[in-house]
């Protein structure tokens, strides 16, 4: 059974959204998504500082079976990304809503959070 | 609808996660696939195998009908039990599939054929066999399980039934035995010692909790690709086709052209390719940067021309995305591979990454 922390936010495309005290996101892939993909093998991160809309694609995770991308799940700017999953891209898989997360977005529609999913939301979106 | 064997509960049971595979639910891990990957390179796994196709052929005319068949020779089996890896080429020298073929006698030899490909081979097996004296029968209930890894046979061999384990421990690498209803082959798809063991289906799921018990980790269809791919063998369908020739995917080396009086079906295609010197090579590939290798990516070689992934993953062993690539003739020893917009460098190598525990 996947994990679905109730605090944290979700959307159809398997991310999950943090939203911090200084109002920056933190986005990762889901517990889930991580269990679909099996091991994770490589990491393609945004340029830190670039500008992109909700739902581009931003980031491929690849598993030894397939590569998958991820998702923008508002518009904004990235201004972090997860480095350490250069070298460990299994973080994802050992701890996908913690140290495996991928990248902090300074939203500029603040509207679109509303969009999101709750955990009750996705949790019934993963059990269909 | 898709078809389940024996094993499918034990599958099941042992947490396997179950995908469709060429029309049958079969287990692509039970968790990791890197974790089950390593097993078989440094202990002891098992694969069900079971949906893959056992056709005996028997009768007078059987040796005939094979040197007809197969671009490999089975003249060269000489002794009961040999095993030989051949390709079964179509008029225009394309491959219908590549199978293993052993002989057991002068009048029965068995072979074992690809999941996929079964109703194919076995309309082309039966068409061609028209004109021999030869009996053709698919082997009905009996399930399939490769023991692959270092320690696979002594943890296999302390749970085979009594009257298997001799014949079974005295198999050189590359010879089945005949056990009545059991079957042992000392063979593989995975670049390690190990058995392939056909037993009847009623037998089969007691034996793999017996295999378990002994430490031989049941591991899924992902973990075997992942596998065959870093030992450099080739996968029917993603390597070679209908309409590539063995001499374009890697498997030259697997045509008996002498003697030159024998005429296997496709010998004058392939014959014809081979005096004009072939177009294509097949080569090992190693990512020189980040990435994954993916089948159907572009290959460049520059100031020569194109090729394409045929086979790509990431090597859990040698820790960097390795590939089987078609490409042309001339290639030297680099090339570029577009993946996602981007050339990435690769260092062409023999198409072979893993041996037995190491790198090659």
């Amino acid at each position: 059974m996947s994990e679905v922390p109730i605090e944290l936010k979700y959307t159809k495309s398997h991310e999950w959204v943090r939203q911090e005290d200084d109002g920056t996101l933190t986005v990762g892939i889901t517990d889930h998504a991580q269990e679909l993909l099996g091991d994770l093998v490589f990491v393609e991160l945004p340029e830190v500082g670039s500008e992109m809309t909700a739902e581009e694609a931003c980031c491929v995770v690849e598993s030894v079976k397939a590569a998958s991308d991820a998702y923008m799940p508002v518009s904004g700017e990235i201004i972090a990304v997860n480095e350490a999953l250069a070298d460990a891209p299994e973080l994802i898989n050992d701890s996908p809503f913690d140290d495996g997360w991928l990248f902090k977005v300074r939203p500029t529609a603040e509207v679109e959070l509303e969009d999101l999913m709750s955990s009750e939301e996705y949790q019934a979106e993963i059990d269909e | 609808m898709s078809q389940k064997t024996i094993l499918y509960d034990k599958h099941v049971e042992y947490g396997g996660k179950i995908v469709d595979f060429a029309g049958w639910m079969m287990p692509v891990n039970y968790g990791s696939q890197m974790d089950e990957h390593h097993q078989v390179r440094t202990d002891a796994g098992m694969f069900d195998v079971s949906h893959m196709t056992i056709v005996d052929l028997t009768g007078a005319g059987v040796k005939d009908f094979l040197q007809y068949l197969l671009a490999n020779d089975v003249a060269k089996l000489k002794e009961p039990g040999k095993a030989l890896y051949s390709c079964m080429l179509n008029e225009s020298g394309g491959v219908v599939d590549d199978l293993i073929v052993y002989y057991m006698d002068d009048n029965w030899y068995r072979m074992v054929v690809n999941a996929g490909t079964r109703d194919k081979d076995m309309a082309w097996i039966t068409k061609q066999a028209s004109a021999f004296e030869v009996e053709i029968n698919e082997r009905p209930n009996v399930a399939m399980i490769a023991v692959q890894g270092p320690k696979a046979r002594e943890k296999a061999i302390s749970v085979l039934p009594v009257d298997v384990v001799e014949a079974a421990s005295g198999l050189k690498r590359f010879f089945g035995a005949d056990c009545g209803e059991w079957f042992v082959g000392r063979t593989g798809y995975t670049g390690e010692d190990g058995f392939e063991i056909m037993l009847p289906e009623s037998e089969a799921p007691a034996f793999w909790d017996k295999l378990a018990h002994a430490g031989v980790k049941p591991c899924g269809l992902g973990a075997r690709d992942t596998l065959r791919l870093e030992a450099g063998m080739n996968l029917y369908g993603s390597d070679m086709t209908d309409t590539t020739s063995p001499l374009i995917s890697g498997l030259g080396w697997t045509i008996a052209w002498e003697p030159e009086s024998r005429n296997f079906i496709g010998r004058a295609a392939i014959q014809q390719e081979r005096e004009q010197g072939p177009a294509y090579k097949v080569v090992g590939l190693i990512l020189e940067e980040r990435g994954v290798l993916r089948g159907h990516q572009k290959v460049v070689v520059e100031n020569i021309g194109e090729g394409e992934i045929t086979s790509g993953t990431f090597s859990p062993t040698l820790k960097q995305s390795i590939a089987l690539a078609r490409v042309p003739s001339q290639t030297g020893d680099h090339c570029q591979v577009e993946v996602r917009d981007k050339l990435l460098n690769a260092r062409v190598v023999k198409p072979v990454f893993v041996r037995d525990g190491a790198p090659v």
